[in-house]
């Protein structure tokens, strides 16, 4: 950016300008405070948010206890016995988290190894855009593939798994999240300087040592900040588990049980006739809340890792 | 792949070959193919859902299926409705977000001083970009639909929608901005021109291709979202075409929810041929996004 003073040429030219130079400077000013105000935007959206949340969040626990809402092991406040723990929940929401990360981390991690390390020009040209597709995909649509598709392919593997598991969830959300973590993996790779890797190959280290003891150490900082956002990316998605991962909050790591997670359970209170200003529509926003400040965290620590941790080279 | 690329190769040139070179070597290979193996896990992923979605849905795809309305029988039922809902939707999503958006991005490249506000507006616009979408569902649900009043209408949809996308395209728009070269800012400057001026006249024209870009990229994703417009209330079952900003609606993604949850198959099969109509539409915006960059990056070159 330029700091520019304003009006520069015309100081010198005299009283037919200035009424000229009022103008322009009212006009100058309205824009800047025009554009300000759309920067402002943003920072109301996240006031907005937390105020939402905030408020009947508030509203929700003058009926329900924090205690009960954090260790209560039932969460059932649209049956006429009422719990209100998120234990359930919230355990759906890691069970699918977990599983979709022991794809995308791995795979994604190697993708991005081969993207950087071994793909010439051309190969890499066509492979990253066909990922990136991967990532443009609908949710839905991959709720739509992990019932018709994932689901049925599981049973035929394991014979107990239920229609709506958390297995077949967890499946497309990893392969979702894969050119999250490979594209953000392949940036902190690629970022590590040549010279590192000549000096290894000068020494005699084959391409797999390397990769994989010079240059993945020298980028950890990166590879471990896209892990993270992965991992919150899985926590915060929302119809591929609605659809695939059923609706029965269940206390269980048997992946190939139904389950729901957080997200899942939001949609499902907004798809009913839920009045508002209910006990029923207000724990919409305690777990929005809870959601919110989870997925939150993952991210200022995934931005921290990337800050505090990175490696300067030159 | 040579043995070269998988090392020991120094050693080799010498004569000496020692088992454990050849260990180190076999090892790379097996490191290599174990890499090429995970980025064709993505590919194969991709073709095996195409696939799945086209065997399904391609022999549902009439022209009567275009025109006509959701139904409890599935060999009647179409996508007029949402389909009409998914064009109001882009249409007035863009009409919101591109403004805001791109006044936002030129504020912060051009305007912002470097102070602490600023700065706070900026990480703001990066941790707006990781919350999920279904938490602007639910902002739109209690500020648009309840506090405003707007209702379960097209405008709230298309608000919610339009702060989804917002700091997607101010972070485009602000790359595109930034590689602006300041050469032509500090020539602008010297004739004379006002910030606005140098803005209007050099910066934006030059920034456009990569502002457009993003704008339609973000646009394509405001297209697919779900959850926050089931979140607003967005109907499913509609037997009109909107016609005003207060209509009800809903959109190919909500529709394709409800027949994906219902348990026939037949229902299954619509769902999927509603899903290849969503994906040619994303694919038709994706080109476009991908048009008009190589077109501008020629016309700026030539």
């Amino acid at each position: 950016m330029v700091s520019a003073p304003e009006a520069t040429g015309n100081q010198l030219a005299g009283p037919l300008a200035s009424s000229r130079r009022r103008s322009r400077r009212i006009r100058e000013g309205a824009i800047g405070t025009l554009l300000f105000l759309c920067a402002l935007v943003s920072t109301l959206v996240t006031v907005g948010i937390v105020v939402v949340l905030v408020k009947e969040t508030v509203g929700f626990f003058q009926e329900v206890s924090i205690a009960e809402f954090l260790t209560e092991t039932r969460w059932t406040p649209l049956f006429s016995e009422k719990h209100f723990g998120i234990l359930p929940l919230m355990a759906g929401s890691l069970l699918v988290a977990l599983g979709s990360a022991l794809i995308s981390l791995p795979v994604g991690l190697l993708t991005a190894i081969y993207l950087s390390e071994y793909a010439r020009g051309r190969t890499r040209a066509i492979l990253k855009p066909v990922l990136e597709i991967l990532a443009g995909i609908p949710t839905v649509v991959y709720g739509y593939f992990a019932l018709t598709f994932v689901t049925p392919a599981l049973r035929l593997v394991f014979p107990t798994t239920e229609i709506y598991n958390a297995a077949a969830a967890s499946i497309v959300v990893g392969i979702m999240i894969i050119p999250t973590v490979a594209s953000l993996s392949e940036d902190a790779l690629r970022a590590v300087p040549l010279s590192l890797r000549q000096g290894a190959y000068g020494l005699g280290a084959t391409k797999l040592e390397v990769s994989t003891r010079v240059v993945v150490p020298a980028a950890l900082s990166g590879i471990i900040a896209s892990f993270i956002l992965a991992i919150s990316r899985a926590i915060g998605e929302t119809m591929a588990v609605t659809i695939a991962a059923g609706n029965m909050p269940n206390l269980t790591a048997n992946p190939l049980e139904a389950i729901q997670t957080m997200t899942a359970y939001i949609v499902s209170v907004s798809l009913g006739d839920t009045p508002f200003g209910t006990i029923e529509y207000k724990t919409i926003f305690a777990v929005g809340f809870t959601l919110f400040m989870l997925t939150l965290a993952m991210n200022v620590v995934s931005q921290v890792v990337l800050e505090r941790f990175r490696e300067q080279y030159e | 792949m040579s043995g070269r690329e998988h090392g020991a190769a120094g050693v080799r040139a010498l004569g000496v070959d020692s088992a454990r070179d050849r260990r180190r070597r076999r090892a790379g290979v097996a490191f290599w193919a174990m890499c090429l193996g995970a980025t064709m896990v993505g590919v194969v992923a991709l073709l095996v859902l195409l696939t799945d979605v086209l065997m399904d849905g391609l022999g549902q795809i009439r022209p009567e299926f275009f025109n006509s309305y959701a139904s409890r029988f599935p060999e009647r039922a179409g996508i007029k409705a949402p389909l009409y809902g998914t064009f109001w939707i882009l249409g007035l999503t863009a009409l919101i977000s591109f403004p805001i958006s791109v006044g936002a991005a030129i504020y912060l490249e051009e305007y912002a001083p470097k102070n602490l506000f600023t700065r706070i507006i900026q990480v703001n616009i990066a941790n707006l970009a990781g919350v999920p979408s279904i938490v602007y569902g639910i902002l739109g649900l209690a500020v648009f639909v309840r506090w405003l009043g707007l209702e379960r209408s097209l405008i709230s949809g298309a608000l919610t929608l339009s702060i989804l996308i917002l700091p997607v395209i101010i972070m485009a728009s602000q790359e595109a901005i930034r590689a602006v070269p300041d050469s032509i800012r500090q020539a602008a400057y010297g004739l004379g021109a006002t910030r606005w001026q140098v803005t209007r006249h050099q910066v934006l024209p030059m920034a456009m291709p990569g502002i457009l870009t993003g704008t339609i990229l973000a646009l394509s994703r405001a297209v697919g979202e779900t959850a926050p417009l089931i979140m607003i209330g967005a109907l499913t079952f509609i037997a009109f075409t909107p016609e005003g900003l207060m209509d009800q609606f809903t959109v190919l993604p909500i529709q394709i929810y409800n027949w994906v949850s219902r348990p026939q198959d037949e229902f299954r099969q619509i769902a999927a041929a509603a899903i290849i109509v969503l994906l040619a539409l994303l694919l038709t915006m994706n080109a476009a996004a991908i048009l008009l960059r190589n077109r501008y990056s020629r016309m700026r070159a030539g």
